[in-house]
């Protein structure tokens, strides 16, 4: 008897087999919203250096349409970054107590309590 | 097998995510409403640029910079792989170097301030 | 009783050049699993059909096939979930060797190479057992409770991207032995589990965990190795005075 395995080929098209991998995915993606809102910081800073008239003109970039659009875009993709690394960090950090392990939703909980307490902190202070 | 130096940049990486987590959506929230055109006090000049001039808020910015970036560059290279670019060592390189690159002139910039 | 149509993948090695589908209707029982099927159709319609199975209860992990496109033990997905026809075919990212059962010899290879077995941390205990408490092996249980199915595997996007990547169980598996009290083997896992293609081909997808059977958490196990050999390497770059 004489044996012949065969391969099957990979394909991209393993992103759409589940929506797991989507979400995977969509995760994945919120890099380019959160590195991309960073550079338009980087400008910002570039601007903040060259005095009130430069910053100005970035205050006004910020208000056009499609940088309104980017950053709905980077808030809703930042939020989703958010939420899967708090539900996530449970798995990679287990806290056992005495016998038992904290349970997930309270390493997570925490994180969310934390996110918070820290958001309204910066809001309040900024606004 | 020998062990990696992966951790190089996985350290980073794992630090920039959880401080974008953390911090990232309220900051976008401010900018949003100033391209909304409710800017935020802080972003008033006199006000973000006394702030920026203070040697620590420097520092603390530049971290952000970087870890911000490290982590959305290391992403990226990740994504890139599983999209099928193949050329690992030159998405990493470049996605790194980029990320070097664009930390330096925030950090130029900030020392201007 | 329900008419349920099975489109199952076939392969002869000694006479197809590739694998095609074959349409089977079988009469089931309502509480029969897609194994059951299986069997009636080996034993009724089609005696050539070929797969692995053996204990039909889940614990013995050689029934891994992908059902609809998911991976599955074939004893534990069951005919009243399904609606219309079932496609069966081969675990995922593994040769077919002939119609359902794959060539598995990189994962065993994989397996062998973390030395899933204690080696002992200190000379043999003084009276006849070794001591633990619960909490000790509490630390470690969950990631006993592989099967080897491999049904982490056909859901790894990464494992079926980088053929040399370690993938969920071996990793898992190794990190149970790491985290076993008894155990002072770490050392020479980390050569293993700690290169490129142990745990940082990992990008945490979270599919391995979601379809293991036994509820091991492989995908938390991968990201616990992250952690600990990223602070172990600081350690040994940073402070490489500091006895681990």
């Amino acid at each position: 008897m004489s044996r012949k395995p065969y391969e099957r080929a990979i394909t991209s098209e393993w992103i759409f087999r589940h929506p797991r991998y989507v979400r995977y995915m969509v995760r994945e993606f919120s890099c380019l919203f959160i590195g991309g809102w960073t550079l338009l910081m980087v400008w910002g800073l570039k601007q903040l250096s060259e005095g009130p008239a430069a910053w100005a003109a970035f205050l006004e970039l910020l208000k056009s349409p499609a940088s309104i659009a980017f950053h709905l875009l980077t808030l809703a993709f930042a939020a989703y970054h958010s939420v899967t690394w708090f539900n996530l960090t449970p798995k990679a950090l287990p806290l056992q107590v005495g016998e038992e392990f904290v349970p997930d939703w309270v390493i997570a909980g925490a994180h969310y309590a934390g996110w918070a307490v820290l958001s309204s902190i910066i809001l309040a202070l900024a606004i | 097998m020998a062990k990696s130096n992966k951790p190089i940049v996985w350290g980073p990486f794992a630090a920039g995510g959880t401080l974008t987590a953390f911090l990232t959506p309220a900051l976008v929230l401010l900018t949003l409403l100033a391209a909304l055109g409710h800017a935020p006090d802080l972003l008033a000049y006199e006000r973000l640029h006394a702030l920026a001039s203070h040697w620590f808020a420097k520092l603390v910015a530049a971290g952000i910079v970087f870890l911000s970036l490290w982590s959305a560059a290391h992403r990226l290279r990740i994504t890139a792989y599983d999209l099928g670019v193949r050329a690992d060592t030159l998405v990493a390189t470049v996605l790194y170097a980029a990320t070097l690159a664009c930390t330096g002139a925030a950090i130029y910039y900030l020392l201007k301030i | 009783m329900r008419q349920v149509e099975l489109e199952v993948l076939r392969y002869n090695p000694e006479t197809d050049r590739e694998p095609h589908f074959q349409r089977y209707s079988v009469d089931c029982q309502e509480e029969w699993v897609v194994l059951d099927a299986l069997n009636h159709v080996k034993e009724t319609l089609d005696p050539t059909l070929s797969y692995r199975w053996s204990c039909h209860m889940a614990v013995c992990g050689s029934c891994g096939m992908m059902v609809n496109g998911e991976p599955k033990l074939a004893c534990k997905a069951f005919l009243r979930d399904y609606q219309g026809v079932i496609r069966v075919e081969p675990l995922r990212h593994f040769p077919v060797e002939r119609d359902l059962v794959t060539v598995i010899d990189d994962f065993i290879a994989k397996l062998a190479s973390v030395k899933p077995y204690l080696i002992p941390r200190d000379k043999a205990p003084q009276a006849s057992e070794y001591r633990q408490t619960p909490a000790q092996l509490k630390r470690y249980k969950q990631f006993t409770l592989c099967i080897n199915c491999m049904l982490c595997y056909a859901a790894c996007p990464e494992y079926g991207l980088i053929p040399k990547y370690l993938g969920p169980a071996a990793i898992a598996l190794a990190h149970r032995w790491n985290r076993d009290s008894r155990d002072g083997g770490r050392d020479a896992r980390q050569e293993e589990i700690a290169a490129t293609e142990g745990a940082w081909e990992c990008s945490f997808v979270g599919a391995c965990s979601e379809v293991c059977p036994e509820h091991v958490d492989p995908a938390g196990a991968i990201q616990q190795v992250k952690i600990e050999s990223t602070v172990d390497w600081y350690q040994e770059h940073l402070m490489p005075w500091l006895k681990k």
